[in-house]
């Protein structure tokens, strides 16, 4: 048979590694400084772009999309080419890809601090990156299913049908979470409200921890393993079993992050059912790596490569554990809102993404390089600092968790709560927060040795280059069954129908999910006393969007008596209607914002968002002091804003709308009205406005100023349905 | 020690859905599954198992 020679492309697979290093130490520096904040909550006092609410996307998002995202594409450009034996399909669309993918960070990087977020949590970032993100996917895509059918390798082996996978449901994912109405090149509404957009919202979420995270890793897995093992798969039979039960199961699952929230309790029930039954494939995939191993352990002794991928696989095994009971609902109870979920989550982002990552680096750049590690001691140096890390950070967090819990939920014998203020809490974890900011130093200690261990072998290596290889053509063969061949053999050599299979099972969770949820309005019962944001609310609910406030603070509250007893009548499905987005948030580092609105006056407010520690000593809130700037607000896109709103549903009238600007500038001169009751703020005030006379500045009056609609809105929270009707 | 466990399954509300819409799914899907994977001839599986090493 004539043999044909072409080259893999390494030079794509090194430029995505080299991406991964660089976002991946910048993605851990960021969480560090977050971690950090807990510490000294004023560190990057005043100033707006390094502030937590606006930092916070950003660490997740450059470790979800900038430092796993390149690696994913890394393993993937390598591992494809050689399972297919030929080259990508279109150099320029391998460095569409990344040139792309790497202009998309930058984009997110720059816009994230700058408050341009969607706010919705690993979806924060606003409409044209949206677009860019599903261009550029479209684009890998693309190129893998143009690898896939020049391949010179009949069957598919099972790592691509999990590429395969990753492609299509981040695909369908991306664009229906992405669904917004733009109203301006910077902020945009999500075209769905309240219970709906929390339910897309954590079909999305959900499934880009696995689909994004997970599936891919786990093709890298079923690739990469036996590679470095020098031997088969345990069992292709149940990595088969795996592929399809994994991805069928999975899309179900999403709504166990809205546990005793509003959810329709149905859709709550499902979530859990598949939650628990997705122990069975995640186990069933961790058994099939470990076991991969079997008979090399003296192996696994001496090479670093594998002792990274035995602690990934059992942090893959740890967390897909954890998933399952987390969304038992009585464990949830417990869970939920609290650091238990981070260190929940950082199991699977450090050990078994980050640790699958590194062991790839540190396999493919000797190999491409034609060179040896430079150092085998630095590299067993990074895996024993970085499990150290992995330790360091979660057991404090899974200790906060459970004080946090048990706090919460203590009540005193006569009936009222043990930690009424919920600032105890906070301060008897302290010493929690401060062990997981120096496990986060060891892990990026063990990061940071890594770069230096992959320049030096870089560096006493050949230059990467493209690598010969030659393999048979493949034989045109009958596209349907050929006589005797059994069905999954004919599907397994023919990508398009099976890719179409895994769309089907992606799809029929979704649907069965999200279509009643979004189509039946009586799904939703209404509240006549709930109405539309007024203007100048609108604008403080941007700004709690734009600072980040929903990553600490969550409008959510739960059915249960300590919560109801703390923070006010349990949440109702039909006081979120007119939320485009939800703002339920899923973290708790300060309390509850729901029933926030009358508690306490607006001077408080003012106070509060100057320095918090000046109300509350010993809050980790930072200050807010940017929003009191001498500057007028940008209330130009007031009606803008209230048309948008009204095109999706919001009952504004067109009177509303034409007289927007009018109403919002009169309840923001009854809020300075009610400052100037307190006599320090009109001392302070004045004295303000004689600082920018002398200065020769123009003084900005407050009832103009960000604070106020911030007030305005916080005030709201929860009052609606405080409302007495005389029925 | 189970008797702890299981009391605290019961509280769980809407449990009682719990066990046959879990079973119904696990069961056709997986018996399907099964079928699909035991009827693949052992040479077959060997021989994909091997395509990573075969570069």
């Amino acid at each position: 048979m004539e043999m044909q020679q072409f080259y893999y492309d390494n030079k794509i697979v090194k430029k995505f590694i080299y991406a991964t290093i660089v976002f991946g130490v910048v993605g851990m520096l960021v969480g560090l400084i977050l971690a950090t904040m807990f510490l000294f909550p004023n560190m990057t006092d005043g100033i707006s772009w390094l502030s937590f609410g606006r930092l916070r996307p950003l660490h997740t998002n450059a470790v979800i999309f900038a430092f796993v995202g390149n690696a994913m594409f890394a393993g993937i450009y390598y591992s494809l080419q050689r399972l297919l034996k030929a080259r990508m399909f279109s150099d320029f669309l391998s460095n569409l890809n990344f040139w792309g993918w790497q202009l998309i960070i930058v984009a997110a990087a720059i816009s994230l601090p700058l408050g341009y977020s969607t706010s919705k949590e690993y979806a924060e970032l606003e409409w044209p990156i949206d677009i860019a993100i599903a261009l550029i996917w479209v684009a890998f895509g693309v190129n893998m299913i143009g690898t896939i059918l020049k391949r010179r390798e009949r069957h598919l082996y099972v790592a691509i049908w999990f590429y395969i996978a990753t492609f299509v449901t981040v695909a369908v994912l991306h664009i229906f979470n992405s669904l917004e109405l733009p109203i301006s090149m910077t902020k945009s509404y999500s075209v769905y409200a309240g219970v709906q957009d929390a339910l897309v919202q954590w079909w999305y979420g959900h499934n880009a921890v696995a689909f994004f995270l997970t599936t891919p890793f786990l093709g890298l897995m079923y690739y990469f393993v036996p590679k470095v093992a020098n031997r088969p798969v345990y069992s292709y039979r149940l990595s088969i079993v795996h592929f399809w039960s994994l991805i069928f199961l999975y899309i179900w699952a999403g709504p166990h992050h809205l546990l005793y929230s509003a959810l329709p309790t149905w859709a709550q029930n499902l979530g859990v059912v598949f939650s628990i039954m997705l122990i069975a494939p995640s186990w069933g995939g961790m058994i099939n790596g470990l076991l991969t191993l079997r008979g090399v352990w003296d192996k696994v002794r001496v090479d670093p490569v594998l002792k990274f991928f035995v602690v990934a696989i059992t942090g893959y095994g740890m967390a897909t554990f954890e998933g399952p009971m987390l969304s038992l609902k009585n464990v949830n109870a417990i869970a939920h809102y609290t650091d238990w979920i981070i260190a929940h989550v950082h199991v699977g982002a450090l050990a078994w993404n980050g640790f699958m990552a590194f062991g790839i680096i540190y396999w493919l750049i000797p190999r491409m390089s034609k060179s040896t590690l430079y150092s085998i001691k630095l590299a067993n140096f990074h895996f024993w600092i970085g499990t150290l890390g992995i330790i360091l950070y979660t057991i404090p967090m899974y200790v906060a968790g459970f004080t946090q819990a048990s706090m919460w939920k203590q009540f005193n014998p006569d009936g009222t709560l043990t930690y009424g203020n919920f600032l105890e809490t906070v301060t008897q974890i302290m010493p929690m927060y401060w062990m997981r900011a120096i496990g986060g130093v060891l892990y990026l200690t063990g990061m940071l040795v890594l770069v230096y261990n992959i320049i030096q072998t870089v560096r006493a290596g050949e230059t990467i280059e493209d690598e010969l290889a030659e393999a048979p053509a493949l034989q045109q063969i009958s596209s349907g069954r050929i006589k005797g061949e059994k069905y999954h053999a004919w599907l397994e050599r023919k990508p398009i129908q099976l890719t179409i299979f895994a769309v089907i099972a992606i799809l029929i969770g979704g649907i069965i999910q999200i279509v009643p949820t979004i189509m039946i309005k009586s799904n939703i019962p209404t509240i006549a006393t709930v109405k539309p944001y007024s203007p100048l609310e609108l604008q403080g609910r941007d700004l709690y969007i734009r600072e980040g406030c929903v990553g600490c603070h969550s409008q959510s509250v739960r059915p249960f008596r300590s919560e109801v007893e703390r923070y006010g009548p349990q949440s109702k499905a039909g006081e979120f209607v007119y939320d485009h987005p939800f703002l339920w948030g899923s973290k708790r580092t300060g309390p509850d914002l729901l029933r926030e609105g009358g508690k306490y006056n607006d001077n408080w407010h003012f106070n509060h968002f100057w320095s918090p520690q000046s109300i509350s000593a010993g809050s980790i809130m930072p200050g807010y002091k940017w929003l009191f700037a001498n500057e007028a607000m940008d209330i130009s896109m007031t009606e803008k804003k209230m048309q948008a709103m009204q095109t999706l549903g919001v009952p504004y009238t067109d009177e509303q709308i034409a007289n927007g600007q009018k109403e919002l500038r009169t309840q923001a001169l009854k809020i300075e009205e009610s400052l100037k009751n307190d006599p320090d703020f009109v001392k302070s005030y004045d004295e303000s406005k004689k600082k920018a006379e002398a200065r020769g500045e123009t003084f900005v009056p407050m009832n103009e100023r960000e604070v106020v609609a911030l007030i305005a809105y916080i005030q709201r929270l929860g009052t609606d349905i405080k409302v007495k009707t005389n029925k | 020690m189970f008797e702890q466990i299981k009391h605290n399954l019961e509280t769980i509300e809407g449990i009682e859905s719990y066990p046959i819409t879990a079973l119904l799914i696990f069961f056709i899907f997986f018996v399907g599954l099964a079928f699909w994977v035991l009827s693949y001839k052992k040479d077959k599986i060997e021989e994909m198992s091997q395509i990573p090493l075969n570069d």
